[in-house]
């Protein structure tokens, strides 16, 4: 057995899988309060990747350079995804609140559609570069063999935001109406949450998280284009759903797990059948523990 | 006013939004910044329109709601235009007859010896109709949202290239053997995922579509990996040599029957007890289920007929085009043939063929059209889940005949 | 038990120590109960007593924890259906409604009744597509037996309305219809009178007891109207926390001091 191999794939997996858990947070969150697979998330999380390319892009071309640009194209970027996220939940989803349950599905399913021939149409179907905007770290060493500069920054992003939005839910005003609305809808309404503005707020949280997750994954992959959000969706949906949708700790745990089984499948097995694993293990888990790994069976009330 | 104000601050807000992805392009290979402002315009103009019309919508609906919860006691549904249609035998056998007699004559009329371009298109969008056809069965009828359709339609077509270029069987062999491999599939798929609720099940059948597609594009020992299969023979007329636009209008033929056996069963189904059973399946599992109904079972069967008129349509295709190649079923594909039911109107068989000769022969024949289509379709779906969620078409109201003559309690009930 | 009273008829129905349990929560604890031929049962208990589990435990929807539930079929057989899917067990004959109604909207009254005949049907796909004689024949007769149960009901001259449009009292008595369609030899009704008005309970409880009577068909049933349960129950078995805390005839039950201080007393002192 090749322990530096494994390592190496580890390292891969877990890297891969906290940019998994990011984008799959905004399905869990959306699913826990309003029960919909929100079809269209990997499309943030695509156009935040976009809009970071263009900003980045422009910033490089008109002779600006410097540290300072990846943060300045990751904060426009999730203002713009943030906005998107805002603007498909107030024009896909909200007029069909009280539909039937396949309705607001087959709705995200045409604003995924829509979201993705957009950006194909007015940029390009083509596969742009990405630039390189994280500088090589001296003081890596010898890490380097295992981890690039970029998957420690993806690592130290992915953990500031995680423990960020761990205190929101928990600690803010915000925070505590989404765990209301969450627990019962009818009943946060009643005691004076306003449901569609928590509604709005877990949509654009989840946004911002997606499109971080965007600008992490495109500096790691040196690439995108208009269809990388749609496997990404599937990929964070899996590991939301591989957690328990609904729970967040479990799409952080869903994310490293489906970032890591991937990663030693497509190292051991065979990489061209990477997202065979990735979708054989959604089935596995949706057949045998529909309720996923930190999730609680519940009874449909009859 | 307060419209306006509201139309002119969402122009604004979709300007900002659109501002970086419309406007500003990067060229990486040039190294330089196209800046499309007339765009912003554009967005801005439209948004405000749109914005204006959609406010105006939202609120007709939202009256006639509200009339409607105004009276609980039975209200008349206004019958539709197809309603009346059906309701009027003599009319309805006429239309049949009229649509029966142009669908035979159209391959000849509309094509020569040399051009027959027009029959290939219609082919391709019969197709497509047997196809929206069975997925009506398995969503529109059953509620099973099935996100992989199109995967069946690939067992179908790759059935019948490999065994015709590795057996040597004939189309007609094949045929009946695509249908059964589609179901087949369909079942195995099928059992597994049958507790699943409605929107896991999406995500799974997503799942199995894509994976069928990744086993295509890699396993290229068995199915000739991305390049495909090419030299599929086509039909076989008994042995008889026919020219190029004979092939295709035999083809046209085949698959119009095709069509025509689609909905003759679909119609059947409908109007059963199998049929009820899907749509109550539909309507509410728990209730269906409590009501005696076996779930397992009911689920399974829309799941495998749905399949296997993919199957059938799949060989159809693959004998069709004589090439085929993973890049036609793709999830994009499933999700047109998804967008063909909706639109049509889940359950109803003519709005589906409507539907999907529409969202077939659009592209074809209007190229400005086809650039944009996809992005039509996505919003065509977001726009008919808001504000006219029965499709095109509603789904018709089945009027029974009965005896209205009073029956004593002791026979009627037991 | 206070069972003193003399129970006529074929025992129908047979459940023992039925207990149920969610997670830590224990929503019915222990509960026995028995149905006869021609009795109208009926069950009361606070909300959150727990009868809507007892019915869900008893109808399949539910595998009870422990206990049991057997039935007495037509042809003198006893089964235990616990963890029998519930449309088994409404093969064997046994049929509810919900509490929350749960019709099928989008189909027609008549449509609603038809699939109460599914399970008393056997057409296949191949049949439906064939049109055989047999298909044809299930056809005739689902629709006839479907349309006599409206008539029952009262609901004839809506029949060809698409359920939705129904009236809220005439949605609880479609449902009633759908299940008798099933041809059960025990009828379970949740709540059948919730959201009635008094004119309407009033031609509820003669439809209750119509049916059992034109019928022959037992009936259980969950109810918070006391005056309706009081007048056309048979034997009533009274609910609390989960456990059965009383049963025996409406007297016994309006007389017995642990009822009145648990359930009926918060009446009283309203």
């Amino acid at each position: 057995m090749d322990f530096q191999y494994l390592f190496e794939l580890l390292c891969g997996g877990v890297v891969k899988g906290s940019i998994y858990a990011l984008i799959a947070l905004g399905y869990t969150m959306v699913y826990g309060i309003i029960q919909l697979i929100n079809f269209a998330h990997g499309e943030i999380y695509m156009i935040g990747a976009f809009v970071a390319f263009i900003v980045a892009g422009v910033l490089t071309l008109t002779g600006y350079s410097g540290l300072g640009i990846l943060p300045l194209a990751a904060l426009i970027a999730v203002i713009y995804a943030a906005a998107y996220g805002y603007t498909l939940e107030k024009i896909a989803y909200r007029p069909l609140r009280n539909a039937p349950r396949l309705s607001p599905l087959i709705s995200a399913i045409g604003a995924s559609i829509f979201l993705m021939n957009y950006v194909q149409l007015v940029q390009t179907p083509d596969f742009l570069p990405f630039p390189e905007l994280v500088p090589d770290f001296e003081f890596l060493g010898d890490l380097t063999q295992f981890m690039s500069s970029v998957d420690v920054v993806i690592l130290a992003v992915t953990t500031v935001t995680m423990i960020a939005l761990t205190v929101l839910i928990k600690y803010t005003r915000i925070g505590k109406a989404m765990r209301a609305t969450q627990q019962d809808m009818v009943m946060a309404r009643l005691v004076g949450v306003n449901v569609d503005r928590v509604i709005s707020a877990t949509f654009i949280i989840g946004s911002v998280l997606a499109a971080i997750g965007g600008v992490l994954i495109a500096s790691r992959t040196g690439q995108i284009n208009s269809a990388i959000g749609f496997m990404a969706g599937i990929k964070a949906f899996t590991a939301a759903v591989l957690g328990g949708i609904g729970n967040i700790p479990g799409a952080v745990l869903g994310g490293l797990v489906l970032g890591v089984a991937e990663t030693f499948g497509a190292g051991y097995i065979s990489s061209a059948y990477e997202d065979v694993f990735a979708f054989g293990l959604l089935v596995l888990i949706l057949i045998l523990r529909p309720a996923g790994l930190l999730g609680k069976a519940v009874k449909q009330k009859v | 006013m307060s419209h306006l104000k509201r139309s002119l601050g969402i122009g604004l807000w979709f300007m900002f939004l659109t501002l970086p992805l419309m406007v500003v392009r990067v060229n990486t290979v040039s190294r330089e910044v196209e800046w499309r402002w007339s765009n912003l315009v554009w967005v801005g103009i439209c948004a405000f329109a749109i914005a204006w019309f959609w406010q105006f919508s939202i609120e007709r609906r939202a009256a006639q709601r509200a009339k409607v919860a105004a009276e609980p006691h039975p209200e008349k549904d206004r019958p539709s235009l197809a309603q009346r249609l059906a309701d009027d035998p003599v009319l309805s056998r006429r239309v049949l007859l009229a649509a029966a007699l142009i669908a035979l004559i159209f391959p000849w009329a509309v094509s020569t010896t040399q051009n027959f371009y027009h029959v290939n298109v219609m082919v391709s969008a019969l197709i497509f109709v047997v196809l929206g056809l069975g997925l009506n069965i398995t969503v529109g009828l059953a509620g099973l949202l099935d996100l992989g359709y199109i995967a069946f339609f690939a067992v179908g077509a790759y059935t019948y290239a490999l065994l015709a270029k590795g057996f040597g069987l004939g189309f007609w062999m094949c045929l009946p053997l695509g249908g059964v491999m589609g179901m087949l599939f369909g079942v195995v798929l099928g059992f597994p995922i049958l507790r699943l609720r409605g929107d896991y099940l999406a995500i799974v059948t997503l799942g199995f579509g894509s994976i069928t597609k990744i086993v295509l594009e890699n396993w290229d020992t068995v199915f000739g990996g991305a390049a495909g299969i090419a030299g599929i023979p086509r039909p076989d007329f008994f042995g008889l040599p026919l020219d190029g636009r004979e092939k295709s209008i035999y083809t046209y033929y085949i698959v119009l029957a095709l069509v025509a056996v689609t909905i003759f069963v679909t119609n059947r189904l409908k109007n059963s007890r199998v049929g009820r059973a899907w749509m109550a399946l539909r309507e509410d599992e728990i209730a269906c289920v409590a009501m005696g109904v076996d779930m397992a079972r009911t689920k399974l069967s829309a799941y495998a007929l749905g399949a296997f008129w993919a199957g059938l349509a799949g060989v159809i295709f693959a004998a069709h085009n004589n090439f085929i190649n993973p890049d036609s079923f793709t999830f994009m594909d499933s999700a047109m043939v998804l967008a063909m039911v909706v639109l049509g109107g889940m359950g109803s068989i003519l709005g589906v063929i409507i539907a999907s000769l529409a969202l077939k022969l659009l592209p074809e024949y209007l190229r400005a059209f086809a650039e944009y289509r996809m992005l039509v379709f996505g919003a065509v779906m977001v726009l008919m889940m808001i504000f006219r969620p029965q499709g095109l078409i509603n789904n018709m109201r089945r009027k029974y005949e009965y005896d209205t003559a009073d029956v004593e309690s002791n026979d009627g009930g037991k | 038990m206070a069972a003193s009273s003399t129970r006529g008829g074929k025992k129908l129905l047979e459940v023992s120590g039925l207990t149920m349990d969610f997670g830590g929560l224990r929503a019915v604890d222990n509960v026995g109960l028995d149905i006869h031929a021609g009795e109208i049962v009926a069950l009361i208990g606070p909300n959150g007593a727990g009868k809507t589990t007892f019915f869900n435990c008893v109808t399949g929807i539910y595998t009870p924890t422990t206990g049991d539930v057997r039935i007495h079929t037509a042809d003198g057989a006893t089964r235990r259906i616990n963890g029998m899917k519930p449309n088994r067990i409404t093969g064997l004959g046994m049929a509810r409604t919900f509490q929350n109604i749960r019709l099928f909207p989008a189909m027609t009254v008549l449509e609603n009744v038809m699939i109460g005949r599914h399970c008393r049907t056997g057409t296949t796909i191949l049949d439906a597509i064939l049109g055989t004689s047999r298909s044809a024949r299930e056809e005739r007769e689902s629709i006839d037996t479907s349309y006599q149960l409206l008539k029952k009901v009262g609901l004839a001259d809506v029949a060809d309305e698409y359920s939705r449009n129904l009236s809220y009292g005439a949605q609880r008595r479609l449902e009633i219809a759908r299940a008798l369609a099933t041809e059960p030899f025990l009828l379970l009704l949740d709540e059948p009178a919730a959201g009635m008005n008094p004119q309407e309970t009033h031609e509820l409880d003669e439809l209750i007891t119509r049916i059992r009577d034109e019928e022959n068909v037992a009936i259980l049933l969950i109810e918070h109207d006391m005056k309706l349960v009081m007048n056309i129950s048979d034997h009533i078995c009274v609910m609390e926390y989960g456990k059965e805390i009383a049963q025996g005839t409406p007297k016994e039950i309006k007389e017995n001091p642990k009822v009145i201080e648990a359930y009926l007393g918060e009446e009283a002192h309203a």
